[in-house]
């Protein structure tokens, strides 16, 4: 849980939402459409309401968290000349990107799923600004800038006034600190208006909880009627629970690029969402020869550490998560299962010998020997499957009851004819990699 | 700047958390704590008045309260509020607890995920307010040997392994919780403990961070060398570098962040807390930890490598004689079996040489010239205080005056009646309580109830009347079948005489006067009669006593007033019992002809 990133269009409708409440003075059409196909494009254009997608010229996207759409030619604005898209050129246009992969100059490659697809705005360079607010340190930034589009980020220092306003600044001196920085090459018959929406602007990033917020351009028009080019915006998810009105239903997507989450880390974030306790997984490498099961935060990221210190390479490390909080039993069962299963479901490419570490460091409260026995149960159904992939099991754990857990742990290894050795708090919580890797 | 916790510190705890404060006993009872380290709950939802716990083999009472405010009234010098509410919550426990001004120096809130804007708030707010803020996020600190936040070490085993029940000479600060209790097994098996230590949180804003701890380390005498384990992400490492290159800190420095593995890795994938995250090359682990190396702090090869370099390190300063051999303190053992008491008793003791009333033995209160009296014994027993000689003098005279009144009424007509069948004493007096109750003696109680009422709530006397008719009432402790104002009760004139004389005031009293001018001027035996005067003065004398409304009431409501006028009639009914038996009456039985009688068929359905 942290800040998450949300779509241009969610984005936009939050804006749209609370318009009326921040920005009053200023207006905000809120035209805009997420589709995932050329087809449901055309099925909205019969919607009531969405009538100027037949009327008006438009402009479509990808809207899919990646930023650079212009530089990576994915805006469609013009078939001849700027300003002549209809409904059925942006819905073919929309086929065709998704008919194929897409590779970004950055290297990200993936599918391309999700546009959204707005009126074409004409203005000129002048009318465009940039504006965004993000948290730096201890303080909020406002940033703000005569220059919007592409040029703002070439000359960043130059072209962009910043101002730092700590938690508890009251907003009398807020505001007196914004209006003293408005950037200098504002016209100033437009000065007092950016003044005003900058203003409000913070004060809507703020209230509403987002993390970053960027603008970028912002369009002042004829009339203060404003227009929303570009945005890219974060939320604090963690204020989730008391802005569940103030969003409104909001998607976090996956990074464009990166793998859909396989079925087996979904049902695991599943399971995370609903217990008390904390269960996370992410597979790094399914063809990977260590697979660890591992207790609590931070020793996680420690046997992760020092499996890439001692493996010399990184690719055998097959996954990293971590189970704490107290588990029940039943939890814990069902994350040693996907686990097991995950890892016996590939030979190892060279052969060699899997290697399982059930780590962790000596735990505050939760019961070893409660957690072990999900583990147990779990050895119990996938014995004959680690056996056949030569898995040699390294146990390292402390806390409430471990004597109980690690004799329990044992002796339904031997019993199991599984290749454990275990270790207590007398030895160095991530030594066992150490073991297992010189054996 | 010393140590953040002392031997002394006792801590008020909001929520509930039975087994952590358990833990946090368990540890006291070890290292020998002269008072529990928790002094009292807040559970706002909670309508218990105290908490057992165990205190090694012995059970102690630990007092709730719905509010931390009620909490910090009653121990003023509670310094440390450990905030046990969740995500949803936390954040207003804390800024509650900040602004009680002067009570609180440390706030370590336990909750993770607390929306960041909220996180930021608090923790500035608390910096303004100069209290240190421990977590979000975080299993809390210890100071061993002399105060342990709630889970922190875990089991009472594992804290004496690790070395946990007695200072050592290092400084220990992590963002992990659950790396923080290996770090303190690590330190104990490689060096002498912990003299301090704090697992600042993992969330992204916390209070407390690296460096304002690691600051007042060096200021304390006690930590000889510090001990730091951060994690990639944030760049709270560098303020560290920083003030060891400006001399700010001149301990030695054993450090290591955790999170190497990042670096093989695209942004995708989330190492570890919400805060760690690397944002640019030098928030990485391995920039980290080639910054503080650079900067003089010893920094191990890698995590598995940590304890050799405590080892290296601590040797170092043991043959320099900076750090030198601790003594083992004698530890007490909490027994591994316990059971709670079914019986608690907070009035009396009978285990010492001689059985006590609320502390004082029986022979110091027994006889003449102990100058106790049965008002003193009453004051002990039921509510567990020494009352003044004016109070104690009032309960006798409610007691001599309530003793008896005559034959006919009909708790002693039952007691004569059941004695007259044979019945032994008890049988017989039972029988006449038994009838105390609403009807008889039971205007006691209403009346100090209902004119309490009235006053209370600034009712003017006839607001009082209207209120009582409307309710379809009789006002309790109003009339009497035969006195009125020309022939006084002498009674009441003597409780009225008694208490001019001796209460500091009379308020409830006074008032009721007034109701009695408005109700005889309808009416003329309308008096305040004798359970009037007496019910509406006990309030009077418990409100000069100092008790507060809600107290008072609590006695009203446990039936306190009624037992005065049990034990008072009790002497009487015993007469009238043992008048029976002297004089030898025979089995009573009522009269045919002083019963009415109208019986008719029933009706068959």
């Amino acid at each position: 849980m942290a800040q998450r990133a949300i779509r241009e269009y969610d984005g936009k409708a939050i804006f749209s939402k609370h318009w009326e409440k921040y920005f009053s003075g200023f207006h905000y059409g809120f035209k805009s459409v997420l589709v995932t196909s050329g087809a449901e494009l055309k099925a909205k254009a019969e919607e009531h309401g969405f009538e100027w997608l037949k009327q008006e010229p438009l402009v479509a996207k990808p809207d899919m968290l990646f930023g650079k759409r212009g530089k990576n030619d994915l805006v469609l604005f013009r078939t001849n000349k700027p300003g002549d898209v209809t409904l059925a050129d942006a819905a073919t246009w929309i086929d065709t990107k998704m008919a194929n992969t897409t590779t970004l100059l950055t290297g990200q490659h993936g599918q391309l799923t999700h546009f959204i697809v707005e009126p074409f705005t004409p203005h000129s360079q002048e009318q465009e600004y940039y504006i965004s607010a993000t948290t730096v340190g201890e303080d909020d930034v406002l940033y703000m800038s005569a220059e919007g589009g592409m040029e703002v980020e070439e000359g960043w220092d130059e072209k962009v006034n910043e101002v730092h306003i700590p938690i508890n600044m009251s907003d009398a001196d807020m505001q007196h600190a914004v209006k003293a920085n408005i950037p200098a090459d504002i016209p100033a018959s437009n000065r007092e208006a950016f003044a005003s929406f900058a203003i409000q602007f913070f004060k809507f990033y703020r209230d509403q909880n987002f993390a970053y917020l960027e603008i970028n351009p912002i369009v002042m028009l004829d009339n203060n009627e404003m227009a929303i080019l570009d945005l890219v915006a974060r939320l604090d998810d963690t204020a989730g629970f008391m802005m569940r009105d103030a969003w409104g239903e909001i998607e976090y997507p996956t990074a464009f690029g990166m793998e859909d989450q396989s079925p087996e880390e979904k049902a695991v974030a599943e399971a995370d969402a609903k217990s008390g306790a904390s269960l996370k997984l992410t597979i790094l490498n399914p063809m990977g020869r260590i697979w660890t099961m591992v207790a609590g935060g931070g020793a996680s990221v420690v046997y992760a550490d020092t499996i890439a210190d001692l493996s010399g390479n990184v690719s055998d490390l097959a996954n990293y998560g971590e189970y704490s909080g107290g588990p029940t039993t039943g939890e814990t069962k069902f994350y040693a299962d996907t686990l097991f299963d995950l890892m016996t479901r590939h030979k190892d490419p060279k052969g060699l010998d899997k290697i399982l570490i059930i780590g962790g460091a000596i735990a505050n409260f939760t019961d070893v020997a409660k957690t072990f026995t999900g583990i147990i149960q779990s050895f119990e159904e996938y014995a004959e499957k680690l056996k056949a992939h030569n898995t040699r099991i390294y146990v390292r754990r402390g806390g409430p009851n471990y004597e109980k857990g690690l004799k329990d742990i044992q002796a339904a290894a031997d019993r199991l004819g599984l290749y454990i050795e275990v270790y207590g708090p007398e030895t160095h919580v991530t030594d066992i990699v150490r073991m297992a890797l010189e054996k | 700047m010393g140590a953040l916790f002392t031997k002394d510190t006792q801590a008020i705890f909001w929520n509930n958390n039975t087994s952590a404060i358990q833990r946090m006993l368990d540890y006291d009872y070890t290292i020998s704590r002269a008072k529990p380290s928790v002094a009292a709950i807040v559970a706002p939802t909670s309508n218990n008045k105290f908490e057992k716990f165990f205190y090694g083999p012995d059970e102690i009472m630990v007092p709730v309260y719905r509010t931390t405010g009620e909490a910090a009234k009653a121990f003023p010098k509670s310094d440390v509020l450990l905030n046990f509410a969740s995500f949803r919550t936390a954040y207003d426990v804390t800024m509650e607890a900040i602004a009680i001004k002067g009570q609180f120096k440390t706030v370590m809130v336990t909750a993770e995920g607390i929306p960041e804007r909220l996180a930021r708030k608090m923790n500035q707010s608390a910096r303004d307010a100069g209290v240190t803020v421990i977590g979000p996020a975080t299993v809390g600190g210890i100071a061993p040997g002399a105060f342990k936040i709630a889970n922190v070490g875990g089991t009472i085993e594992n804290i004496v392994n690790s070395k946990l029940h007695r200072a050592g000479s290092c400084g220990l600060v992590t963002r992990s919780g659950g790396l923080f209790n290996e770090l303190s097994n690590i330190i104990a098996i490689n060096a002498d403990g912990i003299s301090e230590g704090v697992a600042i949180g993992g969330d992204r804003f916390v209070g407390s961070v690296f460096i304002d701890n690691l600051l007042r380390m060096e200021n304390n005498p006690e930590v000889k060398y510090m001990i730091l384990l951060g994690e990639v992400g944030g760049t709270e490492e560098y303020k560290v570098i920083e003030a060891v290159k400006n001399g700010q800190i001149k301990k030695p420095i054993i450090a290591w962040c955790i999170g190497t593995i990042a670096k093989h890795f695209s942004s995708g994938v989330q190492f570890g807390h919400a805060g760690a995250s690397a944002n640019a090359d030098a928030e990485t682990a391995a920039a980290k930890n080639q910054a503080m190396a650079e900067a003089g702090i010893f920094v191990p090869e890698s995590f598995n490598d940590l304890p050799n370099k405590i080892k290296e390190v601590y040797e170092k300063l043991k043959a320099e004689g900076i750090v030198t051999d601790i003594a083992e303190p004698a530890l007490k053992t909490v027994p591994t079996v316990r059971r709670a008491k079914e019986f608690i008793c907070t009035i009396s003791d009978d285990r010492g040489d001689e059985a006590t009333y609320a502390g004082y033995p029986i022979s110091s209160v027994a006889t003449p010239e102990t100058g106790f009296g049965i008002g003193d014994v009453i004051s002990l027993l039921w509510f567990k205080k020494r009352y003044p000689k004016w109070a104690t003098e009032y309960i006798e005279t409610v007691l001599k005056t309530v003793a008896d009144h005559g034959p006919a009424v009909s708790g002693a007509h039952n007691a004569k009646v059941t004695a007259r069948a044979g019945k032994d004493v008890i049988s017989s007096l039972v029988t006449g309580l038994l009838t105390i109750g609403p009807r008889f003696g039971g205007a006691i109680d209403d009346a100090a109830r209902y004119f309490k009422y009235a006053n209370d709530n600034g009712m003017s006397p006839t607001e009082f009347i209207d209120y009582m008719k409307r309710e379809g009432k009789t006002i309790s402790g109003i009339g009497h079948r035969i006195k009125s104002v020309r022939n006084p009760d002498l009674r009441v004139s003597g409780l009225k005489k008694f208490a001019a004389e001796n209460f500091p005031a009379t308020p409830l009293l006074d008032y009721a006067l007034e109701v009695e001018k408005l109700t005889t001027s309808k009416k003329d035996n309308l008096i305040l009669n004798v359970d009037g005067t007496i019910g509406i003065l006990m309030v009077d004398m418990w409100r000069a006593l100092g008790y507060s409304e809600a107290d008072i009431d609590g006695f009203i409501d446990a039936g306190a007033l009624n037992a005065f006028f049990v034990v008072g009639r009790s002497i009487g009914f015993i007469g009238h019992i043992l008048d029976e038996k002297r004089l030898g009456m025979p089995m009573y039985r009522h009269p045919t002809d002083d019963i009415l009688y109208n019986v008719e068929l029933a009706e068959q359905l």
